[in-house]
This record gives structure tokens, sequence and C-alpha cells, in this order.
């Protein structure tokens, strides 16, 4: 073999300098300490889509919490049939729906609804899906297969239709915690999966098998070891789960088996202007500007959190 | 230049000397980061020859990929290519169109990559793959001329039943047989020069050796040059003639591979031949038994010097240890375990097999075997993380199938585990500090303050700084990772350690200051090990005792020296046929 | 493959009877009249309450409530609407519209979202992408009434481009803007889908080992990235299903599409309660058959599933 060597493949060795040896395996840790969180922060916080998201979401908790802030026109009883449809006036600046109410007194006053509906969906869908997703995921066998047929049930049936087939009975009792209520009982199955799925895989890390073989308690591994490395994609999917129930609520009062007409709503409005669609478009289309960008602002964020948060997306950037 | 053969004039250059076919000349490649230009490869010089074998060594992160993956130019995202020439057969591929590299690859350069799981597409059959790289680069025409030459390049591969199974599709080829698919792929269109890039890391060793064998007889027969790309010293030398050690993305040695085995001259390839198992091994078999490495190293000791890593250190200082362990008596003891799994439809699997051993205090034994042996199987019975189907395991006087609750809980303490993949075997989101603290916290062993402590103690033991205590896993390099969890296994002092893996995932230099770091352990606390790889040549130099597991069962079982000199089953003589760097001379 | 579809029919049967048994219990078990609490605030003529009280065998217990109304479904007993019609007639009338609604929708989204999926995909972090992305944002957070009223506002009254309202025996020109809207709603989806599933085969292994046989890149982006990215994307066909039935509700309402959506949209608003019941009940069992037939789709376009024991 050696005689296969030509000449200018002899023996040679870098000069020590040129690659100086360094320590192996050298502990390089410096500056701050940081885990998924840190890292997730640091990077989302470099994003102007996260910071404008925030601040519109900020804006419109705001609005829900304190519309007397925004305007002294009550949205109900100061309408007068003579403003109609009408435009722009002194005090009322986007002008009048067809009831002659102030559409930016009923825009401003309609926040909170469209934001509780939002916020009390949300919370029962992570609690449900949280719920059955963990014990599912993570207790397998027979628990999971229970609990997974039932997600599927309720996943087989799309939350619009199943809230309105709810609404349709309860229509007699219907406010923000009933079709909050209505739509989030059939919205869970999605989280409850994505949660699952994800501790299915964390379930087998080899830290978990460590923690059995310490003696630590089934219930204290779930809680410490595998939920928190588990929880990440149900922020995303939460955050944009808001967005949805927004929109739902929005989508069941423009059916009419939403909120009563007493109540402020967007939807409600939109559902109201739409047969003078031709003549007044814009007491349509302005309630339907607040609600897009209240639902836009969500879906930005759950858009930023999921870059942050899925080192597959963060890959895809 | 669209039709060279192999053997034709463009060999000679102008000047009459001869051309080599590839040659890479201050190769610099750079990857774009947030924070500028990173160069991954710099200033590197090949230079191959027609008809000959070259590798590039070199540990992860030291560039070996990336050169070879510039030569055909496919680097992986920013990646590219920021000076120097590649020159084949006199053209410059680094100036090369896109259409000019596509004439290149396939049919001038053949290319065989790492792990023959992700190397096929899943959702088109082998016979559309191997067809469509002969249609791509013109070898056949015709519907059945392109099908004929697909089964007869692999059947060349070494898959005798190509024409039955070219409807079939990857998920249906084990993973040898891909990788023979993925080699077919790459002498598809008889290249001139094949680049593989670790083709056999991800078998089995004897699968490996199969398949190596199969490679190397066949580039010789087709005239093809190869350049193949290991992390295994061992191997490189024993399949290439040439060698090129990297490391930081520099060539810090290179020449005929014998020579540099044999006289390894810059430090980082001293390093890496003190390092390397199989050759450790190697050398240990040359002098005869552990007892004489002494002696060895003392001979060896240029190799040896200022290098605190030397694995023949580590097993000599473990033999002082056997002998005082001998008479022990054991802490575990292993009688008829069988572990049978119901698979629905399938009937029963029988994972483990009538498995039968002892371990004396203080000692290691390795059990040893081939994926899918049983192995792991039989650490996680002794861990109690699954139960026997029958059969029985004593630990420290306990039956473990009759202890529950308290006892069983207490009995955990004593024994501890270390799992192989360093990437998970901590909670990313839990601090060191906490990481080690909870089996104290766990077993509300002492108080904060005496746990913290302890903390300390148990990192100034796997050589780590105090610093890390705030520290997350994701700073921490795979060694570091398999430190900690080290640290953690020892929280509690235990008597029993049992290591599934624990180095197979390191690379080589990390992996020998790891198993120093566990020789000194045991010799210092007095641990037994039950040390479950599948790589013979890292137990010669850990272990006392070896069981070698085949489906299931114990086929062979001695003490370490035995099993090497005197393997009575075939299966062992294989599994040692197959430590890469066996038939190496090392002039010793 | 016999295996998979068997498997997948089993699975099929009780998520079935789960969720008729769900919705039937959503109604019908609730404390009080539930054929009164149907109507709302509405009256309903006594004939009609009579009518329906026999229907649903009130004075069964509630479980053998629940199988006659189960047996009604399928042998296609699915009731009487208001105006004395029965349902699975205005069904067989009204389908075939929606049905060309809806794979005209299928289409506009599909061929769109995918290219510009792809497109994005493979010039990632480009002018085209990062519009895609401000594009596909936007229409995700607009409802699809919103989006209906502004596209038959805009199109159909300032550009009179269509006509707003949908003219009898639904010709196909009529049902184009209805068909872009409601293809609105899932285009932003499959092309940030297709996106993320081209982004992570383009990385895949294989895709670099195509090169390395020489392939150009022609032919890797459809054999190998798209073909392979195409497999989430049939999945997301099932969900898509669902946001089609109560898209196709709504849509069809603005625009007066005599489909099953509109039947289903003004039984809703009239506050006719067993009607909205008996249709939501078809739609669901429709929507389980649709994810069954996807399933198959998707072990004919991935054999690791095809041939999977």
């Amino acid at each position: 073999m050696p005689s296969n060597t030509r000449p200018d493949q002899q023996h040679f060795v870098a000069p020590l300098e040129e690659t100086p040896l360094v320590a192996i395996d050298k502990v390089k840790a410096e500056g701050k300490p940081t885990n998924l969180w840190t890292d997730a922060w640091a990077d989302v916080r470099g994003r102007p889509m996260f910071w404008i998201s925030s601040a519109l979401i900020v804006l419109v908790v705001i609005v829900a919490l304190f519309p007397g802030l925004f305007t002294q026109v009550p949205p109900n009883n100061d309408c007068q049939l003579s403003n109609s449809n009408g435009g722009p006036a002194d005090g009322h600046p986007l002008g009048f729906t067809k009831q002659g109410c102030d559409i930016y007194s009923r825009i401003i006053h309609g926040t909170s609804t469209s934001l509780s509906v939002g916020i009390i969906v949300t919370v029962l869908v992570a609690v449900l899906g949280i719920t059955f997703g963990a014990f599912a995921g993570f207790y397998g066998g027979w628990i999971d297969s229970v609990l997974s047929r039932l997600g599927d049930i309720f996943f087989s049936i799309p939350y619009i239709l199943a809230a309105v087939v709810i609404m349709s009975v309860f229509s007699k009792y219907a406010n923000v915690w009933v079709i909050s209520l209505a739509i989030g009982i059939f919205a869970w199955p999605a989280t409850a999966r994505v949660l699952r799925a994800e501790i299915l895989r964390v379930k087998n890390a080899d830290y978990v098998m460590a923690a059995t073989a310490l003696g630590v308690s089934r219930f204290r591994i779930l809680l410490r070891h595998v939920l928190p490395n588990s929880i990440a994609p149900v922020i995303v999917i939460t955050t944009i789960s808001l967005a949805s129930a927004i929109v739902a609520e929005a989508t069941l009062s423009f059916l009419g088996v939403g909120l009563p007409s007493s109540t402020m709503s967007w939807g409600n409005d939109i559902s109201a202007a739409q047969l003078d669609l031709r003549t007044a478009p814009q007491v349509l289309i302005l309630p339907s500007i607040a609600l897009s960008i209240t639902v836009l602002s969500f879906i930005m964020l759950g858009e930023v959190v999921r870059d942050a948060l899925d080192p597959k997306a963060r890959a895809r950037r | 230049m669209t039709d060279t053969t192999k053997a034709t004039e463009s060999a000679v250059r102008r000047d009459g000397s001869e051309r080599p076919i590839l040659e890479i000349k201050n190769l610099e490649v750079g990857f774009n980061t947030q924070n500028g230009l990173v160069k991954a490869v710099d200033g590197v010089n090949i230079t191959l020859y027609r008809g000959q074998s070259l590798a590039i060594v070199g540990e992860s992160g030291s560039g070996k990929s990336t050169t070879a993956h510039a030569i055909i130019n496919l680097l992986p995202g920013t990646g590219q290519v920021t000076g120097g020439q590649i020159l084949l057969d006199g053209q410059d591929l680094t100036k090369a169109s896109k259409k000019e590299m596509e004439v290149v690859r396939g049919r001038k350069i053949g290319f065989v990559p790492q792990d023959p799981m992700s190397n096929l597409n899943p959702v088109w059959s082998i016979g559309f793959q191997v067809e469509e790289a002969i249609k791509a680069n013109g070898i056949a025409t015709g519907r059945k001329e392109i099908k004929k030459r697909a089964i007869e390049v692999l059947k060349q591969a070494g898959l005798q039943d190509a024409d039955r199974r070219l409807k079939q599709f990857p998920h249906q080829f084990s993973g040898g047989m891909r990788q023979r698919v993925l080699i077919g792929m790459g002498l598809a269109a008889d290249p001139q020069l094949l680049i593989a890039d670790e083709p056999t890391s991800a078998l089995d060793v004897t699968v490996q050796r199969v398949i190596l064998d199969h490679l190397e007889s066949l580039t010789r027969e087709l005239g093809t040059t190869l350049l193949f790309i290991t992390h295994d010293l061992g191997l490189a030398a024993e399949r290439a003639e040439q060698l090129v050690v990297m490391y930081k993305g520099r060539v810090v040695e290179s020449g005929p591979s014998v020579e540099i085995l044999q006289n390894p001259q810059h430090p980082y390839t001293q390093r890496l031949v003190a390092a390397a198992p199989s050759l450790a091994s190697r050398r240990i078999q040359a002098t005869g038994s552990i007892a004489a490495a002494e002696a060895a190293m003392q001979s060896d000791a240029e190799t040896a010097a200022g290098d605190e890593i030397d694995l023949l250190a580590t097993a000599e200082a473990r033999a002082e240890l056997l002998a005082a362990a001998e008479s022990a008596p054991p802490a575990i003891t292993v009688e008829h375990l069988t572990k049978v799994y119901k698979i629905r439809g399938a009937g029963d699997f029988t994972a483990v097999d009538d498995v039968s051993f002892q371990i004396p205090k203080g000692t290691t034994m390795a059990l040893v075997g081939e994926s899918g042996s049983g192995k792991s199987t039989v650490a996680k019975m002794l861990l109690k993380l699954e139960d026997a189907t029958s059969g029985k395991i004593v630990v420290g006087g306990q039956d473990l199938a009759s202890v529950t609750g308290k006892q069983l809980f207490d009995l955990r303490s004593r024994m501890q585990p270390v799992f192989q993949d360093p990437y998970g075997s901590l909670n990313p989101l839990r601090n060191i500090g906490n990481t080690i603290s909870e089996p104290l916290s766990t077993h509300g062993v002492g108080d904060r303050a005496s746990r913290r402590e302890r903390v300390f103690e148990l990192l100034d033991q796997v050589s780590l700084p105090r610093t890390l205590v705030g520290r997350y896993p994701n700073e921490l390099s795979g060694g570091q990772r398999q430190r900690i969890a080290i640290a953690r296994a020892l929280a509690l002092k235990p008597e029993i350690v049992v290591l599934d893996e624990a180095v197979s995932a390191l690379d080589v230099l990390v992996q020998a200051q790891i198993l120093r770091l566990l020789a000194d352990l045991q010799g210092e606390l007095g641990l037994t090990y039950l040390f479950i790889t599948h790589d013979l040549a890292v137990v010669r130099v850990i272990a006392d005792h070896v069981s070698v597991m085949q489906r299931g069962r114990i086929v062979e079982a001695a003490t370490t020296d035995e099993v090497f000199e005197n393997p009575r089953q075939q299966y062992t003589q294989d599994l040692l046929a197959a430590i890469p760097g066996a038939n190496i001379e090392l002039g010793a | 493959m016999a295996g998979y579809i068997a498997r997948r029919l089993l699975q099929a049967i009780p998520v079935l009877l789960g969720t008729t048994f769900l919705i039937y219990f959503m109604v019908f078990a609730m404390p009080g009249d539930p054929i009164v609490a149907l109507f709302g605030d509405k009256t309903p003529p006594p004939q009609v309450l009579e009518q329906l009280r026999e229907r649903y065998n009130l004075d069964q217990p509630f479980i053998v409530q629940y199988f006659i109304f189960l047996g009604n479904i399928f042998r296609g007993d699915l009731g009487t609407s208001f105006s004395g019609q029965p349902v699975s007639e205005i069904l067989a009338e009204t389908f075939p519209v929606t049905l060309r609604l809806a794979l005209m929708a299928v289409i506009i989204e599909m061929v769109f979202g995918i290219a510009v999926g792809l497109i994005s995909g493979l010039r990632k972090g480009g002018i085209f992408d990062a519009s895609a992305l401000v594009v596909s944002l936007i229409l995700i957070s607009l409802p699809v009434f919103v989006v209906a009223f502004v596209a038959q506002f805009i199109f159909g009254i300032q550009l009179g481009w269509f006509r707003t309202t949908v003219g009898p025996g639904a010709p196909t020109q009529d049902l184009i803007l209805p068909a872009i809207v409601l293809a609105t709603i899932s285009f932003a989806q499959i092309t940030r889908l297709t996106r993320a599933s081209v982004i992570e085969t383009d990385g895949q292994d294989f895709v670099r080992t195509a090169a390395s046989k020489g392939l150009s890149r022609s032919r890797i982006v459809p054999v190998h990235i798209l073909r392979n990215s195409l497999i989430p994307v049939v999945t997301y066909l099932a969900v898509d299903f669902g946001v089609l039935m109560v898209g196709a509700t709504v849509t069809e309402g603005i625009f007066n599409v005599p489909g099953v959506g509109r039947t289903l949209y003004q039984a809703i608003i009239r506050g006719e309660g067993p009607t909205v019941v008996s249709f939501v009940t078809v739609m669901v069992l429709i929507y389980l058959v649709v994810n069954l037939l996807v399933d198959l789709l998707y072990a004919v376009l991935d054999p690791r599933i095809r041939y999977a024991k």
C-alpha cells in the first residue's frame, strides 16, 4: 500500500501554533443563564410584530375595562332615529347606526363583550384541554383510550355548529357566560390532542426515566418534568384560540343565536347593519374593523410566540 | 469534458506529471450566523490520486463533513465556500455553474450519506429512487434498460433479491439494506470518485463490517477512488491508505495511514490515538493482557506523554482494582430473568430470555449486544422501571419482585442509572443545581444548606466548576451533560450504577475522559457498575466481566481477558472481528 | 391497506354513536320541555308542537328516544321542516349546489394556497414570503361574514363584476364570488401549512441525497419536496371540511345561494330549532365520512401507513 503514496502525499504535520489544542470539553458558560423561556423572551423582544401586537392587546384590554375613558356618549339610550345611518357629526366621530346610535360609542362598549368571551373560552379550553391531554398522554392505557375517544367525539362536531345547537336550545338564557360555555365545551379537543402528542414525546425522555428510578411519584413527575416541557405548543394554540373564540362569538351573534340584541356586541351590530350594506356600508364596516384588528393582534402574538417557542418554527424563519 | 472515462489522457498534467483526481487547495467554508461569518473549514489541503482511498478523520465540529459537502457543493443552510479551490480533474468546482455541478454530481462524484434512515425519500419506492439517478445521469435510456441497470446496481451493492424488492418502500428495508441501496445509488452512474460520509456509523458493528468490506471490494473492482469521512480513527486507518486528521476546521496531520497511526506527530493526533477505544483494546491485545498494559504504556511513552486521557492508563488503573474485588460477595444476582412483550396481532416477543448473571461488589460487568439484543430491557428490569415476566433479581439481598412501597423507595436510592442520550438525560427547564439535588430532596436528605454543599461536592467529583449550579443544560456539551447525569446518579451515594450506553453518543476524546472519570469514581467510592454497550472496544477498557447478548439470550459470559483472548462463540468472534482497526499492525 | 381501512372503520363507529348521542343529549336531555325550548321566544302553533312531540317520542325513556332518533336517521327519515317539506327532500335539492360551491372553493384554496406556500417556502425570508405572511395573517383575522360583505360590497355593488345574490338554479358564474369568499377562510391556513412543510422537507437529508445523485432542482422540487409536503396539507382537508361547513352556512346565507348552508342559515335565523338539529346531525355525519376518506387518502399518499400491518 505505501507504494501507492505519491511524492506530494508524504506525512504532513501542521505547526502547533496554527491549531493550538484546547482543553477537551471545556465549560463555556458565560453571561446570564439561559433556558427555553429566557431564549424565547430574548427572541420575542427583538421582533416588532411582538410589540405591535402587545400594544394593540393592551389597548383592547384598557378599552374593555374602562370604556368611560374613551367615550362619554352612552351606546344605547341616546339614540335618535333622525340620525339613522348618519355620517360623522360633532361628538360622534364615526356617525350613527340605523337606530341612530353612536357607532364609536357602540364599538368602545362592545369591546368588553368580545374580550370576555375570548378569555372565558380560552380559560375553559385550556383547563379542559390540559387536563384531558395530560392524563391521556401521561397515563396511557385505558385512561388514554377513554379520554381520546371522548375527544374524538367532541372533535367530530365543528364547534360553531355545536354552539349553534346549544344556543338554539338555551336562547332564553343567552349571556356572555352561556355563549362562552357553548363555544368552549366543543373547542377543547384540539388543545388536548396537541398536549397529548407532546407529552407522549416528552415522557420517554431519559430525565423522566431517571426521575422514576429516583422514586419520584408519578404525579410529581407529571407536574415537575413532563408538563413544563410539553406546555409550549399549548401556549401557542391558546393564544390563537382566544382569537378564534372572539370570531365564534361574533359569528353566533351574526347568525342570531348569539347574545341578545340588548347586549353590546360587534357581531350583533354587524348583523344589524347587513340590510343597509348598499346604502350605508360604513355601519357594517366600522365594527368589522374593530373586530378584525382585535383578532389580528392575538393572531400576530400567537405567530410570534410560536416562532419563539417552537424550534422548528424558528428554523423556518 | 462531458464524457470522461476513468483512465483517460486527462489524468496527466501538461508537464507530464500525474494529475490528482481531486485536489483541494486552501479551502475555506463559512456559515453566516447572527454573529457574522463563522469559519467551519479553514485552509484545508487534500490531494487524492486515482484508485486511492483517503479518509478524513475528526470529531464532531471538526469540519470533516462540511469539507465533503463543499466538494459536491451541497452545503447546508447558509454555508458557502469563501476561499480556495476544489479541483476535480483540473476543473474548479468552486466556480462551476449550477448546470455544471449537476453534471458532476452522480456521474463524476458519487455520494453515500451517513444516516440510512433519513436519506431515502419515504414516499417513493426503492426502484423509483435508483432509476431516477440512472435516468438523470443518462446512464441508460428506455424504461426496460433503466430498470435493468437499477437491478444490476442494487445487486452489485449486495441486494441479491433486488428484482423482487424494486417496488418496495424504504421503511420495508432494514438499516443495513438501506445503506446498501444508498451505496448502489452512489455508484449508479459509475462515478470516478465516491464520497462516503460516515457510511456505517448508524449501523450495528457486524453489519458495519460487512458493508465496509463490500464497499471496499466494490470500489476496488470498479476502480473508483474513495474518499470517506469518519470519526473513528481505527476504522479510517483500516479502510484507507491515506489519512487526513482534521481539528477545528484545519488539517493537523495527513499522510499514509499506517505511518500516522504508528507515529502520530501532532499532539491532537496523539490524543486521538490514545483515546480511541478500538486502538486501545488492540494495544492491550497486542501486549497480551491488561496487567501488561502499563509496560506497553511506558514503551509507548511518546504517545502518552502529557496526555491525561490515555485509555491504557484507565484500563491499567482498573486492573489493580479488580484484583482486590475478585472475592467480594455479589451486589447483584440475576437468575433466569425473562421478559415477554405481548404485541397486538403478532403474538409474543421474548425480549429477554432466561438471563442469569452475578456482579461482585465493586466490579464492572459489561452487557454487550447489538440493537434489539435485549440488553437495555435487562437494565430497565434491574432498575424496576419494568417488571420481569419471570425470574429473579436480587439486589443487596432483597428480591426485587417482593419489594414495594417504602422498601422500593429506599432500594432506589442504592441503585441509580445513567442513560445514553446526553440531550435527553437532563430536564432542560431545571437548572443544574436543582437537577443534582432532586435525589436529595426526593429522599429528604439533609436541609437546604447541606444539600447545596453536597451539590458542590458532587460537581467537584465529576470535575465541573461549581458555578454551573445556576446554569441550564442547553449551555453544556454532551459530555458535560453526562457528567451532570453521573453527579445526579451519585447524589444518594448508591452502591450500584447502571450505565446504559452512557458514553456511546460522545466523541472519542470526551468518551475517554468520562471512562476515566467512571474508573476513578469506582475506585474512590467502591461502586458496582452494570455497563451496557454495543461497543466491545470500550468494554476492554472498563469492564471486569463481559456477558454477550444475542436475541435476548446471554451467549457468552467470562472475564474480559478471556472473552477477548479466547472467544468461544462464533457470534463473539464476529463482534471482536468487527472492532474497527482489529487488523492493523501497530508495530508496538 | 385493507387492515388499515378496517381499523379506521371500526374506530369510526363509537365516534359516530358518540356524536349523535351528544347532539341528541344536548337537545333533549335538558330539563323542561325541549320542544318548547327549541323555539326560543317564539310560540309555534300547537299542532306543530304535538307533531314534534310524537316524532321525538318524548313519552319514552331517554335512551329509547335516542335509538328511535338514530334509527330514523339511518332510514333517511330526518323529519319535516316547518313548511311541511321533508328535510331529506330539502337536502336532496340543496346538496348538489353546496357540493359545487364547496368543490370550487376547495380547488381555489388548494391551488392558490399550495402555490403561494411553495414559493414562500422555497424563497424563505424574501419579499414574496414576507408579503404572503402579512396577507395570510390579515385573512386569518377576518371573520368570514366580514369577508363576504366586503366582497359583496366591492365586487358586487361598487364594481358590479358579480351579482350580489345568486340567481335561480345557482349558475356557476354566480357561484364564483361566494366560492372565492369561502376559499379565503382556509387559503391562509393552507399557505402557512404548505410553507412550513416545504421548509421542513427541503432541509431533509433525502433532498440533499437526491441532489447528490445529479438531479436538477426542477426535478427535486416537485418530486421530492412538494410531493412529501402535501401529506400534512391533505390531512388538513379533514379539518378544512368542518371550516367549510360553517363557512358555507354564513356565505350561502349572505349570497343567497340555494344550498344546504342557506337552509340551515334560515332555519337558525327563524329559530326553527328542530330543523337546525336535523341539519347539524346530517352535517356531522358527512363530516365523519369525509374524515374517513381523508384518512384513506392519507394512506394513499404515505406508503408508511399503506403498508403498516
